[in-house]
Formats: structure tokens, C-alpha cells, sequence
């Protein structure tokens, strides 16, 4: 993991100081609301419906076990108990107090942790497939490149008040598991014809009020240009992005409106004015960041663990649990353990300090003492020896963690909805939650199999309904909850977007809907096709006559 | 006129906060003062934004109530469920605190 040099830290510690001094002029009532609200923001702490909302980073998704107690810490001694994993791989705190928010970012400092870059119109925290480092399908770790950008981008001068908010997510394996064609820039690792490494550049992607999916405008940049070509298309975007109206000004709508080709050929002419000017990073600097990464000191195993295929083949829940929650890991005798935040019943992405706690004892034990937040509001153990899979196993189960969920219908991704959120228009954490418990039976959703079913309670799209298998988006009609369903989205590497089926359901028969839409792919299905390819096949109209069929 | 109050967030926890009928601002949406006309919402809203307020209080704004006789209750569901709390935790918020609720 990457570690703070001296002036990571000092520069941490003078904005916790900085800070602290502002929210003092704030209580005072030196400075207005309207001054003191973009410090704030600027150090992740929102207004939402009952309380402030402290949004931590988690650069690419990657914690310490030492980092997740303290956020356990936090959440005990500062909050109420709990924090909510999100789609950006971040973590938030519901209940912080304005009083005591400077205090909690010293604690957070103490474990190389900020809110930084968590709000505003910023590069925001970058994000990184979850399983970086131990996917058996990886070029290399993408958590270097991540890395690099974030020191890049932290409080850089020129993009610090863009026309929007700016995010990037970055992949090393050709299976997308960071959705990375959904977000402002994608980056993808590939090799030339050469086998040399880079990246295939795709931008304009994104969710929100007007979906779209990336656009590739460079198939191949050698590892070296990475940022001056980065700061090329911030350039553009910098000069050319809508200022005048909130709702067009993510670099997606410029990209639209002048065609991916013409803003690839404006990012190529400033990158050739940049790419000699030392934007770049040196390469004995990229080799100290990537030296961070390196991989952890695997043991020498055989690719199967007898031990480990004796106790999946004697213990049925266990053997459920490996089908779901464990990958293969690119070292022999080695698996990726997902360790699932949605419990039946649960909210999607909660977690209390208890399980924090559980989970950090856990990866100091057996991964490496290394952490990940999925996008899909899960952890995941990276580094995990088969012959440990059970004691793991044992020790999820004693935390009400081990629900063998991974990948399957009751794996939502959910947004805190109206529930917490000042955005929302309709709830979303109770339908997921009823969703899961209709869904309870765990024979019934292996033979669903792979379903990813995705809420959002409002047009901004936090909780991906877009890119779900089947998506969910909660509106509000003349003070009535009622939900639209798409279908047929995609978040991975062949990412479309959904389309709505038909007419919305209420808040008392959208999980009614739900399950008839199962039942029909269920019905409809030929030969183990997952989800969209049955869809692919039959089409909307089998779906729509049972959905909508006069009773 | 829909008979409306004021609410905002107290600054120091940012706990949902009502103005009530004293000029002193509390967490019981009972005790919050109701507007009528417009130019009660009017007036009530300028009192809210008083700078003898502004130490204490973020963001207020007029919201709709519907107006009992015993008192306002909320007219949107994003309102009741700021009074409230979450609907999916009933141990947080100020329905954690109203008997019968948890």
C-alpha cells in the first residue's frame, strides 16, 4: 500500500488544522453559511436530511486493517454505530456533528486518511477495479496508475473548480469490474503489438440525468504520457465545458456535442504542446510509487489446496459460499474473498464498527492486512490462502457477514435514497431491502444465478440503475413514490445502458414487478443464458405482457 | 394558502430544527409556528432569517404542513421523513425518542 511521505503528512495535518480554524469562524459566526459551505464541501462534510454527512475517501478503494478500525473507531466514538460503503469506493458517516468533524479528520490523519476530494467540482477520488493486485486476468496492478493520478490531481491548481465534478476509474484486466465506461475518464490497461503496457483512453462516459456510455479516443497511450495526456483532456474540458447550466456541464455532454472524433483531435493538438513540457512523471518517480504496490510475499503453493477441497466438498454452506464470494487469484493456492454487505433484510453497503472491526481482524490474519471497498458496496479480502478459506468463513459467519450473495439478485447496489439523502426523491433502501427478503431463499437465487439488479432514489443515478441487469429509479409523482424499471443495462466492459420497460410501479408493487420480471427471464430462458441474453433473444414484449397484463 | 412552517438544520450537529411560535428554534415540529397566508409565510420566513439566527441555523425555508388542530404534520414525505429519521432504522432520528415508534 501506498504510505505518506513528509509532506503528505504535513500537508494533511495543516489542512485538519485549516479546518479546524474554520469551523470555529463558522460556530463564532465570523464567516457566513455561504463562505464557510464550499470549505466545508472541500473537506467532504455535506448538510443532509437529518444530519451532516462526512464522506471519506478511500483512494481506489484500498484500507489497512489499521485504517478500518479507525473508521470503526470513528464510527463509534463520533457517529452512531455504523458507515455506509458507496459506489465510489468511498466511506460516509451519517450522523457527524459540525463541532466535532475537525477532530474526526486529525484521527482520520493519524491513519493517512482524508475527506479530500470527496465534493466539489474537483477530480474527484479515483477509483479501481476491487481486485487489483490478485485478479488473474490483470496486465498489471492499476492501483500504480491510480496512485499517480490522485497525487496528480490533489488540489492541482488548474482543475480544482472544473465546470463539474470530474471522476475517473481505472482497470488493468480486460474484465471491467470498475465500470470504467461510466465514468468521465476510463482507463484501460492494455499492450500494444509490441506487449508493451498502456492504456486505451475512454471518455464522456457517465450516468445522471443523460446517460452515456464512454467513448474511446485514444486505443493505445504508452504508460509514460499518462498524465500530460490526462491534462490534455482536462485542458479542453477546462475551456470548453458548460459553466452556464449544471445539467450540461460534465464533459460527457461536450464530448456529445462535438463528437467523440473532433474532441480527440482537440485533446491530441494540446497533448502535443504538453507531452514535452515535464508534465510527466519521471521514471524513477513512477517506480517509487509502484514499489508500494509491489505484490505481497505470496507463499510458494500449489494451485489446489486438498484441505480446502475437502471441506467444500463435506460442508454445503461453506460450498455455497466459495461458489459466490471467492475468485481465483492470479497466485497458485491463493482466492479473492468478497465479503458481502447485504444481508437479507440489510441496508446495501452498512457496515457497523463491530464488522469493521471483524473484517480488519480478518485481513491482518489472513490477506495481507489489506482491505477493498467494491463499487458494489462490498469488501473484499485479495489475498486469502484457500487452506483459509474456512477459518475466514468461520469468522464472516460470527460476524453476520458471510451471506453467499456475492454476484447474485440479493447483491444490490443501492444510494441512501430519501431515507438520508437532501438529493433524493424517492426512497431505495427499503425496496432493496424487501427485494433481498423476497429473494431470501438462497437455492432459489443460485438458480437465477448472476443478476445484477441496481436502485437509484433519484435522476442522479448514485445507485447505477442505468448499468443494472435490472435497474430501479425511484421518482416522485405528485408526492407519491413510484419506481421505473430498465432493463437490460450493463456496467462491465460490454457496458450498455437500460431501457424502461414501461409505465412505473408503486412503492407497494414494485417488488411485485420485480419478481415477474425473474419469473419471465426464468420462464424464457434456454440453456443457462444469463439475464440480458435472454433478453437479447425474446425481446422486451414477453416481459411487458406480464407486466402489464389486465388482471 | 396550504398552512406551511419553517425548518431548517441546527449548525452545530446539524439536527432538523423548526421555528417556533416564541422565535426559539426546536426539534418538535409540534411546537413550530404555522403560517396561514402568504404573508405570514412571508413574515415567518424573514423572522427565520433574522441575523440574530444565522449563528445557529443553516438553510431555512418554508415547508407545507398539514394544519390539525392538535398540530402540523408534514404534507411530503421528504418532510416527515426529516422529522422522523430513516424509515429503515427507527432507532435514529427523533422517532427514536417518541414512544411506540422504535
Amino acid at each position: 500500500m501506498y504510505r505518506y511521505d513528509e509532506f503528505d503528512h504535513t500537508f494533511v495535518e495543516e489542512r485538519v488544522a485549516q479546518f479546524r480554524e474554520q469551523v470555529a469562524r463558522r460556530l463564532s459566526g465570523e464567516l457566513t453559511e455561504d463562505e464557510f459551505k464550499p470549505l466545508r464541501l472541500m473537506n467532504g462534510l455535506y448538510l443532509q436530511l437529518h444530519a451532516y454527512m462526512l464522506r471519506v475517501a478511500v483512494p481506489y478503494g484500498t484500507l489497512s486493517s489499521q485504517q478500518m478500525r479507525k473508521l470503526a473507531h470513528i464510527a463509534r466514538r463520533y457517529d452512531k454505530g455504523y458507515g455506509h460503503f458507496t459506489t465510489r469506493q468511498n466511506i460516509q458517516f451519517n450522523w457527524p456533528k459540525l463541532e466535532e468533524a475537525a477532530d474526526i479528520l486529525a484521527e482520520l490523519a493519524e491513519v493517512e486518511m482524508h475527506a479530500i476530494q470527496t465534493s466539489g467540482n474537483c477530480i474527484r477520488n479515483v477509483t479501481a477495479d476491487h481486485f487489483a493486485g490478485a485478479a488473474a486476468d490483470e496486465i498489471e496492478d492499476p492501483r500504480v496508475t491510480a496512485e499517480v493520478i490522485r497525487q496528480w490531481s490533489s488540489l492541482h491548481p488548474e482543475f480544482s473548480f472544473l465546470p463539474r465534478k470530474f471522476k475517473v476509474a481505472v482497470t488493468g484486466a480486460s474484465n471491467d469490474r470498475a465500470a470504467i465506461k461510466v465514468h468521465d475518464i476510463g482507463l484501460q490497461m492494455v499492450r500494444d503489438a509490441r506487449g508493451r503496457a498502456g492504456f486505451k483512453v475512454i471518455v464522456g462516459g457517465g450516468l445522471g440525468r443523460t446517460p452515456l456510455i464512454g467513448e474511446t479516443i485514444r486505443e493505445f497511450l504508452p504508460k509514460r504520457y499518462l498524465l500530460s495526456y490526462l491534462e490534455a483532456i482536462l485542458r479542453v474540458y477546462n475551456e470548453l465545458g458548460r459553466r452556464d447550466n449544471i445539467y450540461k456541464a460534465r464533459i460527457k455532454i461536450l464530448v456529445k456535442e462535438i463528437g467523440a472524433k473532433a474532441f480527440a483531435e482537440m485533446v491530441e493538438k494540446e497533448w502535443q504542446f504538453l507531452k514535452d513540457w515535464d508534465v510527466d512523471l519521471p521514471d524513477e518517480e513512477f517506480a517509487r510509487i509502484q514499489a508500494y504496490f509491489a505484490p505481497p510475499p505470496f507463499d510458494d503453493l500449489p494451485a489446489v489446496t486438498a484441505s480446502f477441497e475437502a471441506q467444500r466438498f463435506e460442508n454445503r454452506d461453506f460450498a455455497r459460499w466459495v461458489r459466490n464470494n471467492v475468485d481465483a487469484h492470479k497466485a497458485p493456492g491463493y482466492a479473492i474473498v468478497t465479503v458481502s454487505l447485504k444481508p437479507e433484510g440489510g441496508v446495501p453497503g452498512d457496515a457497523t464498527a463491530a464488522q469493521m472491526e471483524a473484517v480488519a481482524d480478518l485481513a491482518a490474519r489472513y490477506s495481507f492486512d489489506e482491505i477493498r471497498v467494491s463499487h458494489e458496496q462490498n469488501l473484499v479480502l485479495a489475498h486469502v490462502r484457500q487452506a483459509d478459506l474456512y477459518a475466514v468463513w468461520q469468522g464472516l459467519i460470527a460476524a453476520e457477514l458471510a451471506s453467499a450473495n456475492a454476484g447474485l439478485i440479493s447483491d444490490i447496489i443501492s444510494c441512501p435514497g430519501l431515507d438520508y439523502c437532501n438529493l433524493a426523491t424517492a426512497r431505495s433502501i427499503p425496496v432493496a431491502q424487501r427485494i433481498s427478503r423476497r429473494f431470501a431463499d438462497i437455492e432459489r437465487q443460485h438458480d437465477i444465478g448472476g443478476l445484477k439488479l441496481k436502485i437509484s432514489g433519484c435522476i442522479n443515478a448514485c445507485g447505477h440503475h442505468h448499468v443494472g441487469h435490472i435497474g430501479i429509479l425511484g421518482v416522485d409523482k405528485k408526492g407519491q413514490e413510484f419506481y421505473q424499471i430498465t432493463l437490460g443495462g450493463n456496467a462491465d466492459e460490454n457496458a450498455v445502458l437500460g431501457r424502461i420497460v414501461g409505465p412505473a410501479f408503486s412503492y407497494d408493487t414494485v417488488v411485485d414487478a420485480v419478481e415477474t420480471i425473474v419469473d419471465t427471464y426464468l420462464g424464457q430462458r434456454r440453456n443457462g443464458e444469463a439475464f440480458n441474453q435472454t433478453l437479447a433473444r425474446v425481446g422486451f414484449d414477453p416481459f411487458k405482457e406480464k407486466l402489464y397484463a389486465p388482471h | 394558502m396550504t398552512a406551511q412552517i419553517v425548518t431548517a438544520n441546527r449548525l452545530g450537529d446539524g439536527a432538523v430544527i423548526y421555528l417556533g411560535r416564541d422565535d426559539i428554534w426546536g426539534e418538535r415540529l409540534g411546537g413550530a409556528a404555522v403560517a396561514r397566508s402568504q404573508d405570514e409565510a412571508a413574515a415567518l420566513l424573514a423572522r427565520a432569517e433574522a441575523p440574530a439566527h444565522r449563528t445557529n441555523v443553516v438553510g431555512p425555508y418554508l415547508m407545507d404542513v398539514i394544519d390539525e388542530a392538535t398540530a402540523p404534520r408534514p404534507a411530503s414525505n421528504r418532510e416527515n421523513i426529516r422529522a422522523l429519521g430513516p424509515t429503515v432504522r427507527s432507532d435514529l432520528g427523533r422517532q427514536a425518542e417518541i414512544p411506540g415508534r422504535r
